[in-house]
């Protein structure tokens, strides 16, 4: 489990994120959610140890390590985008995941091969091991970046917008496959998702960032009520069923809070100008 | 598995064949009869000196200087994940081109034997300093690219001054002749002189590997994965300061080498950074050794040199290259 307390962080001098308190279980799917600018991206790359930050994050109650090998073992990061500067194939960029497991020589083991075909089955993507990442489509890439992060085997699972430009089925399969991975290997997954309706039917628990700086956090019903969503996202909504699936529906625009922003880190911006 | 040992033993054949016909090739031809006995020091005092005195220095320069530039060309184009990086590209060659320049403007070069190599390398330490202080300050590949770029017109325009200034026609020539780049009337010496350099700065361009293809997936997927990008960096750009700085000490500026030959290597590695690595080493030296070999063939009455050769072919292949990334890009 993945625990926060008095969480802040600091980028270019001023203080992003302040005094955030709140919590990622295993086996379950914690959605991140929140208007752009409100800091969701940066909170995940403070916790995946890229972002220096003030306060505690704890994982299984052990404070993280300060040495990164040994954090990138129990913390995977899939930051938003999926951009590959080398024309790799599908299994050597599945195999880069490993990477924080292997010896001095890099040499891929036992243990590291096996994990690295059951991610691969997992996703989906073990027929496509010896084709060229940049050949794939949107949704094969995305299943392959995410058997890279899930490849490390490691208990807390980051996930930056991975359902962004996918269709509707690739969107559920992603999540799905997030899901699995939660409650069949009992990791904590922490998802940055835009999609309100997406998070309502996949999340068990919500954080809301709100552009005051607040959270709302707690089990998904509760945080997506339409009071809450108007204060963080200035739009009325309706928080409805359809059949059995959440429904989340904004509704009418209210004028933009002027809430405070900041820019949109570098790895954002590259990704989308790919 | 099975395909990179065909790749290693073809290049480590053409790197053997390149260095026969080097020791070979020339103005007096030699069989390999003539360069076994030549080697080993018995028959003609005529042949032996040929063979040990001019050509084998001249074989293993070339060896030495085109596995660092072949080397040092992959690691950076793995660092700043560009096929398009180059030593020359990050002021290192220019500024160790510089500090020979001085060697012979204030007539060092004629006063010891040692004062060339210890100021071209002089130079490359320089600008390497220079970058590892911005890379330590600035991570960023885009700003150690710009940096480079500076420090090297810095070199070329004081190099022009030196040149501008200097006290006479001959030292000009001699710096002219010096920055086209050449294994020309090379003694064992020099090439005793720069391989410590080149083998530390390989041997930290080597261990590189594992960085590099991490990077691959962007630098910040590649620190999540416990890589520590400022390490990485440093070793990179020190690799490439020992080995190309020995190398443009004893060779003057060959350009080229480090861009073409990874280029033509990469698909072959499955464009994997880390496995192009010892690759590139391989086929730079075999590509120098040649090129060199060429000058001494080609039937001209001034021996044309190396550098020039290295240059006219090299050029139109970074002009396509350009063109075709620029394809890729749209």
């Amino acid at each position: 489990m993945l625990t926060a307390t008095t969480l802040s962080v600091r980028q270019g001098g001023r203080c992003v994120l302040r005094n955030l308190a709140f919590t990622a279980r295993r086996g379950a799917v914690t959605g991140l959610i929140g208007p752009n600018g409100v800091g969701k991206s940066t909170l995940l790359r403070a916790i995946a140890g890229l972002l220096p930050h003030d306060g505690h994050l704890r994982i299984d109650g052990q404070p993280l390590p300060a040495d990164a090998r040994e954090r990138a073992r129990l913390i995977g990061y899939l930051p938003q985008g999926h951009h590959l500067h080398w024309p790799l194939t599908v299994r050597r960029t599945v195999e880069l995941g490993r990477l924080p497991h292997l010896g001095p020589l890099g040499r891929l083991g036992r243990a590291d091969r096996a994990a690295v075909d059951r991610v691969m089955a997992a996703t989906g993507i073990a027929p496509l091991s010896d084709r060229a990442v940049p050949t794939l489509s949107g949704g094969e890439r995305a299943r392959v970046m995410l058997a890279r992060v899930l490849a490390a085997d490691a208990p807390l699972l980051l996930a930056d917008e991975p359902t962004a430009a996918l269709d509707p089925g690739h969107q559920l399969r992603i999540l799905a496959l997030l899901r699995a991975e939660a409650t069949e290997r009992a990791r904590a997954v922490l998802v940055v998702l835009h999609d309100l309706s997406l998070a309502a039917r996949s999340c068990d628990n919500l954080i809301l960032m709100l552009p005051d700086g607040g959270v709302i956090a707690g089990p998904t019903p509760s945080v997506l009520t339409a009071e809450a969503l108007r204060a963080a996202y200035g739009v009325s909504f309706a928080v409805t069923r359809l059949a059995d699936t959440p429904l989340v529906v904004p509704l009418t625009t209210a004028p933009l809070p002027a809430g405070p922003s900041h820019p949109q880190t570098n790895a954002g911006v590259l990704a989308h100008a790919d | 598995m099975r395909a990179s040992f065909t790749l290693f033993g073809g290049l480590i054949a053409l790197v053997i064949a390149a260095a026969l016909a080097g020791l070979g090739g020339g103005y007096v031809p030699l069989s390999p009869a003539d360069i076994l006995s030549g080697l080993s020091g018995v028959g003609d005092p005529r042949l032996v000196a040929i063979v040990r005195e001019v050509r084998a220095p001249r074989v293993l320069l070339g060896l030495e200087v085109g596995a660092a530039l072949g080397l040092s060309g992959a690691a950076l184009q793995g660092l700043m994940r560009n096929p398009l990086a180059e030593p020359g590209l990050i002021g290192v060659s220019s500024s160790a081109g510089l500090g020979a320049v001085i060697a012979f403007y204030f007539g060092l070069a004629a006063l010891s034997p040692y004062a060339l190599p210890l100021l071209a390398m002089a130079g490359a330490v320089a600008a390497t300093l220079v970058l590892l202080a911005v890379a330590a300050r600035d991570g960023s590949t885009l700003t150690l690219i710009l940096s480079g770029i500076a420090l090297s017109s810095l070199s070329v325009a004081l190099t022009s001054l030196a040149m501008n200034l200097a006290p006479n026609p001959y030292a000009i020539t001699e710096m002219l002749l010096w920055l086209m780049g050449s294994l020309k009337d090379r003694t064992p010496t020099d090439a005793l002189t720069a391989l410590p350099f080149i083998l530390a700065g390989g041997a930290l361009l080597l261990t590189a590997g594992r960085g590099l293809d991490a990077l691959a997936l962007g630098e910040d997927t590649a620190r999540s994965l416990g890589v520590d990008l400022t390490r990485l960096r440093l070793r990179v750009i020190g690799g490439v300061a020992a080995a190309v700085g020995a190398s443009v000490a004893v060779s003057g500026s060959i350009g080229f080498v480090g861009l073409v030959v990874p280029h033509l290597l990469r698909p072959l590695v499955g464009h994997e950074p880390g496995r192009l690595l010892l690759p590139s080493a391989l086929g730079g030296a075999a590509l120098v050794t040649v090129a060199d070999l060429v000058t001494r063939l080609l039937p001209t009455t001034q021996e044309v040199m190396l550098g020039v050769v290295t240059a006219l072919v090299g050029a139109p292949f970074f002009l396509v290259l350009i063109l075709r990334a620029r394809r890729e890009a749209l």
